[in-house]
């Protein structure tokens, strides 16, 4: 099971070296997460439409180990952005992964780019 | 150990206990009582209730264990026979004897019964014990047959018009009568007597007034009574409450002294003639009176317990007679110098029309308030008594105090804060304003229910809980502090606000409320809270701001523990064609879904993939299948039995009524769920009870039962309105609906917003069935609005091929979710365990 976790390392936007182009803007619901698949990775995207800035993240959520953050309610937390898991509601801050509301491991973020109307999202490999 | 015994087990004698073992230094007394009756106390005070369904334990003023664990030994069912002062014992009858170094004598008083000819009869009762009432229930049954049987009261007192309650509740013919020239001659002037006759009247309780009974005919049991003016009237039941008269025997036998009309003579102190021997409550004589009222008693039991433990304490000279109370829903109070006192001004407010009469007397220089009455509108007894109480100054027309500020912003009264200190807000418990407050500000009380538990104010007859939540309104205020609840950190307001705000600004969706009465970004606790509002304002679905839905109403279906959804078609009232069975079988057969049947009498099935969602619900769609919103803070079912068109027992068509509600209120948002059930008989086979609006057929018409909830905290639900016909059963569940759904805290279900509502179910009742507020139209109008704009969102969303590309696991590919899994389990799947 923990090697499913092991395929998620936190990518900051100086250690990428792919870019992946992964859907165009429209496919993405404003304020809200939705699930991209890049090889064997699932990785949530967040149009955070309000402030104009995107987030990336894994999809698994690390305390019961399922693919769901995607579908998970955004919002914030002071500023720090965040998606709340929608099985138990345990949150996560979207810039750092850091897990806000309770000791679970961070979960791995990825940086996201915008051009000519295409979602990229940042991978180290 | 300083030995102390009480014989008596009433109302005071427990309130004794009480105090004494609260103020007694640990291990310092023992104290040992004798009870004649076979349950321990009870509240007699509103022993009426137990016709209304309160049971005795709900009753009892404590648990056996009670006494048990406070070290108090308890005798019931035990008579004292024998006082011996000289010896300082007492006998009981079954000739033990006990000794005391302090004796409190709280044997109360038993109704008086008239010497007139055959009261021996038998349907020849009293009222004042459990016993009594369940003798009056069963005669009462026993009688009941096909034609209305006649019943009366003999006394037209407060207590007498209880029981006259009483009899009408058991659907008897009811007549009181009275000797005197009014009722309630006591309490009340010749006008608001009168105005209370008309009133209860109306009730169909008839009264006979100035009527002397002279013999109660009939052959063993009761027929007839007849009266001095040579009339009579023919009846099979009579209840006397005749008035009261100490128990005293015991006392005089012993040699104590005693007043000549009964009771036993006590000082400031509550001592008898014999030192060491205390009366108190109703068989004490103070200043050549009895008092039938159970403020005064315990004051009695306050200070005989600081007398026995050393103390100075003494009774009041003036012994407040001030009494409110509640009589078939009329309003009666008296307070202070309540009958015209000389020299003195009245002035009176009388409104035949609407059954109101007010009077207050005035001192001749119109600076102070001595006493007043009131029937029909009791609104202001508390602030009338504090008023009368504490000498406070009158407004420069006194008037206003009984018809309101007329003009201008003054008020008449001032504010609760202007009491002194020292003014007693809770009689029953003598809690003072300044105890009330130093609770507040000291041991930092912020609700009415924290300040029972720190004062013990209201926890006697609640008559001063508005006085005492006005108290911690104000007292909070001017130390500044706000109780405020507000749902997260981006809106700073109740639900209720938010609600009232997005209705009035005409907010349409989440962003633009963020942006006009919120700040920030939002997050996972105001977006479905915000969703439910939008939902119950506009009525709009969960699709068309799905980003701000919780995911169960983003995908419109209960995701489980792997992230797989289950599906639930709405199946009213639990009632499903043979086919339409076979078609929900065929879908999970097709879709390999975990099938279970649920507690709200519909089926579940379980572990369907996100993109599979909105190809089964095409398939139940096309069966004429809808929503069942089981995903939602909204209507899930409405449970049934089979009723009347099955059940030999059922009273009406509990089936057709769960169907037809289940219908009206489908898809509807509310804080929380919501749950119904239809019972056609009082075997209560839908559980009805157990849930949030439950309605139960009778032989009179529908019961209706609201606030309930199985689950975690479970709570029956309480009678809203009874023997109504289905009409207003409906109209009342829309009304009562609409205000929870726009007053209720997120995520609060309705029992738990009734248990927060100050005034609880009388309150609420006050608002949906009798429409005080004036409010009733609107909110039915509002619930209709939602049922006209009803849709369901499967259907639209099988519809639209924009909404259905919503389904899909990933933006970018087509493939599934490789990661959920499900391993076997008898014959079906079920998810892969954590």
């Amino acid at each position: 099971m923990e090697a499913i976790l092991e395929q998620y390392k936190q990518v900051t936007e100086a250690q990428v070296k792919v870019w992946f182009k992964a859907a165009a803007v429209e496919a993405f619901p404003k304020n809200a997460g939705a699930c991209i698949k890049y090889r064997d990775k699932q990785i949530a995207v967040f149009n955070f439409a309000r402030k104009n800035k995107w987030y990336a993240c894994q999809n698994l959520c690390p305390h019961k180990m399922e693919m769901v953050l995607a579908r998970g309610l955004t919002g914030a937390e002071g500023d720090i952005p965040k998606v709340a898991c929608p099985l138990h509601k345990r949150t996560f801050s979207l810039e750092t992964g850091e897990n806000l509301n309770a000791d679970l491991p961070p979960i791995a973020t990825y940086p996201v780019k915008i051009q000519d109307g295409f979602v990229y999202v940042g991978f180290a490999e | 150990m300083k030995k102390v015994i009480v014989i008596g087990n009433g109302m005071v004698g427990y309130k004794f206990c009480e105090k004494l073992i609260a103020k007694a230094p640990a291990g310092s007394i023992l104290l040992t009582v004798f009870g004649e009756e076979i349950r321990p106390a009870y509240d007699r005070v509103h022993l009426s209730e137990y016709f209304s369904g309160k049971t005795a334990e709900e009753l009892s003023l404590a648990p056996r264990s009670w006494y048990h664990e406070k070290g108090i030994r308890l005798f019931t069912g035990e008579l004292v026979t024998e006082i011996r002062p000289d010896k300082k014992t007492i006998i009981t009858h079954r000739g033990q004897s006990f000794a005391y170094d302090a004796l409190v004598i709280a044997t109360g008083s038993r109704p008086f019964v008239p010497p007139i000819d055959g009261v021996n009869k038998s349907g020849v009762f009293v009222y004042r014990t459990i016993e009594d009432l369940e003798a009056i229930t069963a005669y009462g049954q026993k009688i009941a047959g096909g034609k209305r049987p006649k019943a009366a009261v003999m006394g037209g007192g407060l207590l007498g018009l209880e029981a006259a309650k009483a009899l009408v509740d058991m659907e008897l013919e009811t007549h009181v009568i009275e000797f005197a020239p009014r009722l309630m001659p006591r309490q009340l002037d010749e006008a608001g007597a009168d105005l209370l006759r008309e009133t209860i009247e109306k009730m169909g309780i008839q009264v006979h007034t100035s009527k002397q009974t002279t013999l109660i005919g009939g052959n063993g049991r009761i027929q007839e009574l007849q009266f001095a003016d040579g009339s009579s009237l023919d009846l099979e039941m009579l209840v006397i409450s005749a008035g009261i008269r100490p128990r005293d025997e015991l006392a005089k036998n012993s040699g104590l002294t005693t007043g000549p009309r009964g009771g036993i003579l006590i000082d400031g102190t509550c001592r008898t003639s014999h030192r060491d021997i205390f009366a108190i409550g109703e068989v004490a004589l103070y200043q050549e009176q009895i008092y039938g009222l159970v403020a005064p008693g315990y004051d009695m039991a306050e200070v005989t317990a600081e007398q026995i433990l050393g103390g100075d304490k003494n009774m009041v000279d003036q012994i407040d007679m001030s009494t409110k109370l509640k009589l078939m829903g009329v309003e009666v109070a008296s307070f202070g110098e309540h009958f015209a006192p000389s020299p003195a001004r009245s002035i009176v407010f009388e409104d035949k029309y609407a059954g109101i009469y007010k009077r207050i007397n005035i001192s001749e220089d119109g600076s102070k308030l001595l006493g007043g009455i009131l029937v029909g509108d009791a609104g202001d007894y508390n602030m009338l008594l504090q008023i009368a109480q504490n000498g406070m100054t009158l407004p420069p027309n006194p008037e206003d105090l009984i018809l309101g500020s007329r003009g201008g912003d003054s008020q008449a009264f001032g504010s609760v804060l202007d009491l002194p200190d020292s003014a007693q807000i809770c009689a029953c418990e003598s809690v003072t304003k300044g105890d009330i407050c130093s609770a507040i500000v000291d041991q930092n009380c912020e609700s009415v229910k924290s300040i029972t538990k720190c004062t013990k104010a209201t926890s006697g007859c609640g008559g001063c809980k508005p006085m005492v939540a006005d108290l911690l309104d104000a007292t909070l205020k001017s130390m500044g502090k706000t109780v405020k609840q507000t749902i997260c950190e981006h809106f700073p307001y109740s639900r209720q606000e938010l609600f009232d705000l997005i209705l009035v600004k005409e907010i349409k969706d989440y962003d633009t409320a963020l942006d006009e009465i919120g700040h920030g970004h939002g997050c996972e606790t105001c977006k479905p809270a915000l969703a439910s509002v939008f939902a119950s304002v506009y009525n709009e679905t969960a699709t068309v701001q799905e980003a701000i839905q919780d995911t169960n109403d983003r995908f419109l279906a209960n995701i489980q523990r792997n992230g797989s959804y289950s599906v639930v078609p709405r199946i009213p009232g639990g009632e499903i064609t043979p086919d339409k069975l076979i078609v929900i079988g065929q879908v999970a057969k097709k879709y390999d879904l975990y099938s279970k049947i649920t507690g709200g009498q519909r089926i579940d099935l379980f572990g369907a993939k996100l993109h599979e969602l909105p190809e089964i619900w095409a398939e139940l769609i096309a069966a004429g299948f809808e929503s069942g919103h089981a995903y939602g803070k909204a209507l899930r079912t409405v449970k049934s039995c089979v009723g009347s068109t099955w059940c030999r027992f059922g009273m009406d068509e509990s089936v057709s009524f769960a169907i037809d509600l289940e219908n009206r209120y489908k898809g509807i948002r509310a804080p929380h769920k919501i749950k119904g059930g239809v019972s056609g008989c009082i075997r209560e086979c839908a559980e009805a009870r157990c849930k949030d609006f439950g309605v139960i057929a009778t032989e009179n018409g529908w019961n209706l039962y609201v606030c309930g909830n199985g689950g975690a905290k479970p709570v029956h639900a309480q009678l809203l309105a009874e023997s109504i016909n289905r009409e207003d059963c409906i109209r009342y569940i829309d009304r009562f609906l609409i205000y929870y759904i726009k007053t209720a805290a997120p995520l609060t279900r309705t029992a738990a917003w009734l248990e927060k509502l100050e005034g609880g179910i009388d309150y609420l009742r006050q608002i949906v069935v009798e429409d005080r507020l004036g409010i009733a139209g609107e909110l039915e109008e509002q619930m209709n609005g939602l049922i006209d704009t009803y849709s369901c969102e499967w259907k639209e969303v099988v519809d639209n091929p924009e909404l259905k590309r919503r389904f899909a696991h990933f933006v970018n590919s087509d493939n599934e979710d490789d990661n959920m899994a499900f391993v076997g389990m008898r014959d079906q799947k079920m998810p892969r365990p954590w």
